[in-house]
C-alpha cells in the first residue's frame, strides 16, 4: 500500500481537502516515534489502496514547536511515496517557502493551490505551467471548499504515484542556505505570480472594523457567544423533551410487558438500571449535536483568532496568551481536543498554564448537568441566569487559578498569529466537523456511560433485599464514609454517592441520578426538585463546575505533559477549590436565606 | 523605527528582523520578510497586541515582537 501526507501551513484548507477526499472515514491514530495522534485514512485511488495522513499544519519546516517536530519527524521517517502539499493560493509570497524547504527534501511531491475562489476575488493570477516548470513540481489550482478542481488534483496524485519512486536518500539535514532560498522565492513570485497592488476593504475588513473595535469587541464577542447558546437551547431543548418522552412511551408500551415475568431484581436493573440510565443520558444528545455544529461554525469562521486578538491584553496579565483563550472557549465543547490544542505552544511555561485551566472550562458533559438541574429547580425566568452565574464562575475558577500558578510557570513565549480572513462554512464542511465531534463524544463516553450506570445500580441494590439506595446498600455505606466531607457541602448520601462516580465522567452525572432516584427520564426532574433546595442544588453544580472533569481529561494531562507531579497538581487542586467553594458557598447561603 | 512605532494606516518596507534563528523563522513563515510592505491595521486597546498586514496574510502580534521588526519609510 502506498502512502501520502498532507502537508501545509495553518488556515490552507488542508482539512477540507482531506474531507473531500477521505468523506467521514478519516480514523484518528497513534504512529511509531510520534506521541500526538493523526487523522488518517484509507481510499481507492485508481486501483490501488492509499493510506493518506493528515500532518498538524505548520509554518515553517524548521520550527520547534511540538506540532512542528511532529510533522518534521513523521516526513523523514514514515517511508512516504508522495508528498502533498497545500498552499493558500491568495498568500503565495509566503506559501512557496515552506513550498521550497519541502522540496530540499527529495520526496515526490505535488503541489494543490487551495482557495483559488478568494485569489480570484483579489485579483491574483498564478501562472501554474510556469510555476510547475520553475519548481519541477506538478502545481494545481482548487478550491476544496467549493469543490472546484479537485478532479484535476485527484489526477496529478495518481499520476505522481504512478511513477517509480526516487531512490536518492532522504538528506537528513536540510538547514540549506536561507539566503538562497529567498532569492528563490522571489523570482518565482516575479515570474508565476501577479498580485495586484492594494484590494479595497473587503468584506473582512468591514466586519473586522466592528468586531475588533476597541471598545464594542469584547462585548460583541460574548454577545455572539450568548446568542449561540440561545440558538443551541431554543432548537435543542424542545428534542430533549421529546426523546425523553419518547423513552417513557416506549417504556410503558413496548418494554414493561415484555419483562413483567422476569424476576424482580433483573426487572430493576434494566429498567432502573440500565434503560433510565442510558435513556437520561441519550435524551440530552440534540443540545450536545445543536453545541457542536454551533461550536463547528465558530471554529471554522475565523472569528476564534480575533478572540485571541481581544483577549490577549487581559491575558498577557495572567501569564498567559489569547490563545489560551481559544483553548478555552474550545475547552467549552470537550476539554480533551483543548487540551490537545495546546501543542501548538513552544514555551513550556505557557503550555502547562494553559493545561491548568481549561479543565475548568464548562464543557458539554457538565453543561448536561446544569440544564437538568437548573430547569428541574428554578424558575423558567431564572433558569438560565442561574446557568449564566455558572459560566462566569467557570472563568472565574480559571483565571483564579491562572493567577494564583503563573510564576510558577513561567511564560516567555511571543505571540504572532495569523488572522484568516473570515469564512463561512458551507453546510457540508459544518455538518461533517459536528458529526465527527458528535461522533467522537459518543464513541468516548458511551462505555464510562453504560459501565457508569451498571456499577450505580449495582452498589444502590446491594444487597438486593434491602432499600435501594438506604444506608443498608453499599452506596449507603460509601457515602457515610464520606458524609464527613461532603455534609458541610449540604450534599445528602444519594448526592454524594453521584460525586464519586462523577470523578469518572460527568456523562455518568445524569445516568447515576435516573438510577439513584429509581425513576424514569421524564419523571427525574420532578423527583429531584421534591428531594433538594435550590442552595443545596448549587452547591452541588458549582462542585460538580470546579472538580476534575473526567478520567479522559487526566490522561490527556499525563499525556501531554509527560509529568506525574504536574497532573497530580492539576487533579488535587481543582478538587480543593471544588471543595472550598462549595462549602463557602452552601455555609453562606444557609446563614443568609435559611436551610 | 521599529514596526511598533508605525502608525495605524501607514506602510513600511521592512530592513531587518532582530530575533533569534527560531523566532526569525516563524515571522519569515508568517510572510514577514527583507524587503516586503507592511502596515498596522489597528491596535488593541490597553496595550494588547497590533493587527499588522503583509501581502496578503494579516497577523496578529504582540508590540514586544513588533519592535524586534526594524522598518524603512
Amino acid at each position: 500500500m502506498k502512502r501520502i501526507a498532507l502537508i501545509g501551513m495553518p488556515n490552507t484548507g488542508k482539512s477540507t481537502f482531506f474531507n473531500r477526499l477521505t468523506g467521514a472515514s478519516a480514523k484518528i491514530g497513534n504512529w511509531p516515534g510520534i506521541t500526538v495522534e493523526l487523522l488518517s485514512a484509507k481510499i481507492m485511488e485508481g486501483s490501488e489502496m492509499v493510506e493518506i495522513v493528515d500532518l498538524p499544519g505548520i509554518y515553517n519546516l524548521h520550527g520547534f514547536s511540538e506540532d512542528e517536530k511532529v510533522a518534521r519527524h513523521f516526513i523523514e521517517n514514515a517511508d512516504l511515496d508522495l508528498l502533498v502539499v497545500i498552499g493558500n493560493a491568495s498568500q503565495m509570497d509566503r506559501q512557496l517557502g515552506l513550498v521550497l524547504q519541502l522540496q530540499e527534501l527529495n520526496l515526490p511531491m505535488v503541489l494543490l493551490l487551495n482557495m483559488h475562489d478568494e485569489a480570484q476575488q483579489h485579483g491574483i493570477k498564478i501562472d501554474t505551467d510556469r510555476l510547475t516548470s520553475e519548481l519541477g513540481t506538478p502545481v494545481t489550482l482548487m478550491s476544496a471548499k467549493y469543490s472546484q478542481g479537485i478532479k484535476q488534483a485527484r489526477e496529478l496524485i495518481r499520476e505522481s504515484l504512478s511513477k517509480e519512486k526516487d531512490s536518492t536518500a532522504k538528506e537528513k539535514d536540510t538547514f540549506t542556505d536561507d539566503v538562497k532560498l529567498e532569492t528563490k522565492l522571489d523570482h518565482l513570485m516575479s515570474k508565476c505570480v501577479n498580485v495586484p497592488i492594494e484590494l479595497s476593504g473587503g468584506l473582512t475588513d468591514k466586519l473586522d472594523k466592528v468586531l475588533l473595535h476597541p471598545w464594542f469587541g469584547l462585548p460583541l464577542f460574548f454577545l455572539a457567544i450568548l446568542l449561540m447558546f440561545e440558538v443551541v437551547y431554543t432548537i435543542g431543548t424542545p428534542l430533549q423533551d421529546g426523546i425523553a418522552w419518547l423513552l417513557n412511551v416506549i417504556l410503558e408500551s413496548q418494554i414493561a410487558h415484555v419483562i413483567d415475568s422476569f424476576n424482580p431484581v433483573v426487572q430493576s436493573f434494566l429498567i432502573e438500571g440500565i434503560y433510565n440510565g442510558v435513556g437520561t443520558v441519550l435524551s440530552f444528545l440534540p443540545i450536545i449535536v445543536m453545541f457542536f455544529l454551533c461550536m463547528a461554525v465558530v471554529e471554522d469562521s475565523g472569528y476564534l483568532a480575533r478572540a485571541a486578538f481581544l483577549m490577549d491584553a487581559f491575558m498577557s496579565k495572567l501569564g498567559l496568551d489569547g490563545r489560551s483563550f481559544v483553548m478555552q472557549l474550545m475547552g467549552f465543547g470537550c476539554n480533551v481536543p483543548a487540551l490537545m490544542g495546546t501543542r501548538v505552544m513552544r514555551s513550556r511555561g505557557l503550555r502547562l498554564l494553559t493545561m491548568m485551566i481549561i479543565p475548568f472550562s464548562l464543557c458539554s458533559a457538565r453543561l448536561q448537568v446544569f440544564v437538568f438541574l437548573t430547569t428541574a429547580i428554578f424558575s423558567p425566568q431564572a433558569a438560565p441566569l442561574v446557568l449564566f452565574t455558572l459560566y462566569i464562575a467557570s472563568f472565574g475558577a480559571a483565571f483564579l487559578t491562572a493567577a494564583i500558578y503563573r510564576n510558577r510557570l513561567p511564560n516567555s513565549e511571543p505571540l504572532l498569529l495569523e488572522l484568516p480572513p473570515y469564512r463561512f462554512p458551507t453546510w457540508q464542511q459544518m455538518l461533517l466537523h459536528g458529526w465527527r465531534e458528535t461522533w467522537y463524544f459518543i464513541r468516548e463516553a458511551s462505555g464510562y456511560i453504560l459501565l457508569g450506570v451498571v456499577l450505580v445500580w449495582f452498589l444502590t441494590h446491594y444487597p438486593f433485599d434491602a432499600v435501594p439506595a438506604s444506608s443498608e446498600t453499599l452506596a449507603g455505606k460509601i457515602a457515610d464514609v464520606f458524609a464527613p466531607v461532603f455534609e458541610p457541602l449540604g450534599m445528602d448520601k444519594l448526592m454524594t454517592v453521584v460525586l464519586i462516580f462523577g470523578f469518572v465522567a460527568k456523562e455518568i452525572v445524569l445516568g447515576a441520578m435516573a438510577v439513584i432516584y429509581a425513576v424514569d427520564p421524564d419523571n427525574l426532574a420532578g423527583v429531584v426538585a421534591n428531594t433538594t433546595t435550590w442552595i443545596q442544588a448549587y452547591s452541588f453544580m458549582l462542585f460538580v463546575l470546579i472538580y476534575t472533569p473526567c478520567l479522559s481529561t487526566v490522561a490527556v494531562l499525563k499525556q501531554e505533559s509527560k509529568s506525574w507531579s504536574f497532573t497530580a497538581i492539576a487533579v488535587a487542586w481543582p478538587l480543593f477549590l471544588a471543595w472550598l467553594t462549595s462549602f463557602v458557598f452552601y455555609q453562606a447561603a444557609t446563614y443568609l436565606f435559611g436551610s | 523605527m521599529t514596526l511598533n512605532l508605525l502608525k495605524s494606516g501607514e506602510v513600511a518596507k521592512i530592513t531587518s528582523v532582530t530575533a533569534d534563528y527560531a523566532l526569525k523563522a516563524r515571522i519569515n513563515g508568517l510572510g514577514l520578510r527583507i524587503g516586503q510592505e507592511v502596515a498596522v491595521i489597528r491596535r488593541a486597546c490597553m496595550g494588547g497586541p497590533l493587527q499588522v498586514r503583509v501581502g496578503h496574510t494579516d497577523i496578529l502580534m504582540r508590540p514586544e515582537q513588533a519592535d524586534l521588526i526594524n522598518l524603512a519609510k
